[in-house]
């Protein structure tokens, strides 16, 4: 029973710094710190991490961050893309140089073999999207590899049931997320505890917002693929959006393709990711876009979340990112 | 996010840089159910122009669909569909927004006994409390215990919202009645800087804007208040530096092993003279690297690793920590604990994993000392245990030492998470008093008079 008390002091120590203590600290050395706190904890207490990196703008941030997390050393797990197949030429370019750049190991989980394998059943007619059967590529990939944490760029202003999840988001065996019974999260002490063949999301961008993530882009000058930028493009209005005419989009009765000045502000799967008319051709430039805009990004570029009020909600329930 | 009207347009400001210079606030609901916390937030979004027209047009259909004759403001944070289902809020919703003043991240937290719990996680990272109650009813056991769990987790300010205004009559009685409740319950439970404001989240009465139905109030509307609080800086001013090792990176090569974390109190610059605890090894910091880079000095709460001028050995859960001003070490803790878990109740013998900063140890439980009264602040003699959502103070035993400090001098050192092996779930969270002083407890003088604007 040794109690060995040293010394209690935390009594105001003079500092010729003292003034810049009192100043509040900027917002994006807060959030950057914060994702990269999150990040060394993830990899401190788990055996097999792996982010998600689907070489949008989320993902891309989040494994600058990652780097800058353990810098000067290489990262110590490897980055997954989940390829439904169905991908914007540019995205996979992006994704191979990235990769190639950062040094990287990178895992591709393939939608297209889920479907090869009769694990899925592709979706038909017009609206037809691999972007629910993802889900079940990411949930073998992740019991395939055995990762017990998976990374995502999720972020809460971007979806109402979003807003409702934990940094460290508790999976159980079949993948599922249950929002009616979250642990507590306190402080800055996450609960990384899981049994064998469950699994924790985690997200190091909860608290960022769409502006955030374009004003620490311009900041950090980090590259994207170029369909983030103002660019032309023969494009389709279906639903109040705009789709970019791929092969992998099938025209409905009328629908006429035209050209367009656009950029992305999402970009998923080809299939259901709208395009918003726009002149912005850097990322300052897009940052001042945002920034009065009157439609969030969801609500103007992605049709996955039109299916029903609670779209997302119900698709996360099943282990969607 | 900073949201302006099209024809303010963004061009005058710098899009990079962030809105506001007097800092993010971190805001967290409060309050019993029903006095209306999602409509308050809903209504702070849609007043302050923080709410997209894609959402609005999707809670106004809904509404619609449902009978309502205007739009439903509190289905801007209800997001779960069990929570539209029921019309209440289960979990926190977390919602961000920026006005030219400030950047406010908002943690709309349950009213519900049962989700006590979701709104501790709410409040724990809090710089105030929106405690809100319902006018027609005055103060109710959650009003206090939500306070009281505010006042705990030493949330510098509360604001206490004196809602439905109108369905009083906009009567000043009514609201001084409450104010008076409040600052009485205030000073017993050790409750710090308090503003009161009358309000309809309803009708925006003194929300964002002044309204016309209160002329005898004279003090500012919510949003105002809330724009210019001043919140202190994380850790405290001039606290001693705490730093725990999160991380070890060894650098290929020549360089020297860098320990990565998170500043949790204090600063560091090259040269400080550290102790790195619990080995009692003692050197001075070498370098400060931050995300970009080597600087000359970082402070809380930010991410750095740092190399040491000698080759110690250290690794994660050990603490890089002033040598001038140590923290406690020690294996019998006294805290306060919010018992969080429907399993069992806390009780004496039991033991649980504890996380403390970025050290997990094995805690044996060896005394429940008391439970605190919600109602009243006072603590209860002779508890035996602690039931789910109750609070009361605690001895534990841990299987190795923790450094620690008072949670009043610094949050991140001064709290713990108590883990429940079987499920893994978080079963309890503890503030660690010292020299026997259980944080803000009853008794304790306030440090700041209770201050209303009438």
């Amino acid at each position: 029973m040794t109690e060995a008390v040293t010394h209690v002091g935390m009594s105001a120590r003079p500092s010729p710094r003292e003034g810049a203590d009192a100043d509040p600290p900027p917002l994006p050395a807060l959030l950057e710190s914060e994702a990269i706190h999150i990040i060394r904890e993830v990899a401190a207490e788990f055996e097999n991490p792996v982010l998600l990196f689907s070489g949008g703008k989320d993902s891309i941030v989040m494994l600058h961050l990652a780097l800058k997390a353990f810098a000067p050393c290489p990262l110590p797990f490897p980055v997954m893309h989940v390829d439904t197949g169905h991908n914007f030429p540019e995205v996979l370019e992006f994704r191979d140089r990235h990769v190639a750049a950062t040094g990287v190991r990178l895992v591709v989980a393939s939608v297209q073999e889920s479907i090869d394998r009769g694990r899925v059943a592709e979706e038909t007619g017009p609206r037809a999207s691999r972007n629910r059967l993802q889900t079940t590529t990411l949930l073998d990939a992740i019991a395939e590899h055995r990762f017990d944490a998976v990374f995502g760029g999720a972020r809460r202003d971007e979806e109402k049931a979003r807003a409702k999840e934990r940094v460290y988001s508790f999976r159980d065996e079949f993948g599922q997320w249950d929002p009616k019974n979250q642990r507590p999260e306190l402080w800055n002490l996450y609960n990384g505890r899981h049994r064998s063949g469950e699994h924790i999301r985690v997200f190091p961008l909860s608290n960022w917002t769409e502006l955030d993530i374009w004003r620490y882009i311009a900041a950090e000058g980090i590259d994207l693929p170029s369909l983030y930028y103002a660019h032309r493009r023969s494009v389709v209005a279906r639903d109040g959006m705009l789709l970019a005419l791929t092969r992998f989009l099938t025209l409905a009765d009328g629908e006429a393709p035209f050209e367009e000045t656009v950029r992305f502000r999402t970009i998923g799967d080809a299939t259901c990711t709208g395009a918003v008319r726009s002149g912005a051709a850097d990322a300052r430039r897009v940052a001042a876009e945002i920034a009065a805009t009157r439609i969030t990004e969801r609500g103007a570029t992605r049709a996955d979340d039109r299916v029903s009020e609670a779209g997302m909600e119900d698709r996360k329930r099943e282990g969607y990112f | 996010m900073l949201v302006e009207s099209p024809e303010h347009g963004a061009e005058s400001a710098d899009p990079t840089e962030s809105a506001g210079s007097t800092g993010l606030l971190r805001i967290a609901t409060a309050g019993s159910v029903d006095d209306g916390k999602s409509t308050l937030i809903g209504r702070l979004l849609h007043d302050a122009k923080a709410v997209f027209e894609d959402q609005l047009a999707a809670v106004a259909a809904t509404s619609e669909r449902r009978g309502a004759s205007s739009t439903d403001l509190s289905l801007l944070t209800d997001g779960l569909r069990a929570e539209r289902e029921q019309g209440i809020t289960i979990d926190v919703a977390y919602r961000y927004f920026a006005t030219p003043a400030r950047t406010f991240i908002i943690a709309d937290t349950p009213g519900h006994v049962q989700y006590t719990r979701n709104m501790v996680t709410g409040a724990s990272t809090a710089d105030v409390a929106m405690v809100l109650v319902d006018a027609r009813k005055g103060l109710v056991e959650q009003s206090r215990r939500h306070a009281l769990l505010a006042s705990l987790l030493r949330v510098p300010h509360v604001v206490l919202c004196v809602n439905k205004m109108d369905l009083v009559g906009h009567s000043q009685a009514a609201f001084n009645e409450i104010r008076e409740d409040f600052a009485e319950f205030a000073g017993l439970a050790g409750i710090g800087s308090v503003t009161a404001v009358p309000m309809s989240a309803l009708h925006g009465d003194n929300v964002v804007e002044p309204g016309t139905a209160m002329p005898w109030y004279g003090g500012p509307p919510l949003l105002r208040h809330l724009e210019t609080l001043r919140v202190p800086p994380p850790g405290g001013p001039g606290s001693a530096a705490r730093l725990p090792v999160q991380y070890v990176l060894r650098p290929a090569g020549s360089g020297h092993r860098r320990y990565a974390g998170s500043i949790a109190a204090g600063s560091l610059q090259p040269g400080d003279a550290v102790i790195v605890l619990p080995s009692g090894r003692t050197g001075r910091i070498a370098e400060v690297h931050g995300p970009d880079g080597p600087v000359g000095r970082a402070r809380a709460p930010f991410a750095v690793a740092v190399t040491l001028d000698d080759q110690l050995d250290v690794s994660r859960g050990d603490m890089i920590c002033s040598a001038a001003h140590p923290p406690h070490l020690g294996q019998d803790i006294d805290a306060t604990v919010c018992w969080m878990t429907a399993r069992h109740p806390l009780r004496p013998g039991a033991t649980y994993l504890l996380k403390h900063t970025t050290r997990t140890v094995r805690a044996r439980v060896a005394e429940v000392v008391h439970r605190l009264d919600v109602g009243t602040g006072r603590p209860e003699p002779d508890a035996g245990e602690l039931a789910l959502n109750e609070i009361g103070r605690v001895r534990l035993r841990t299987s190795a030492p923790l450094m620690y400090d008072a949670y009043r001098d610094s949050r991140a050192t001064g709290s713990f998470i108590l883990i429940d092996e079987a499920t893994g779930d978080t079963a309890g969270a503890a503030i660690i008093g010292v020299d026997g002083s259980v944080e803000a407890g009853p008794g304790e003088s306030a440090e700041d008079s209770t201050r209303e604007h009438t």
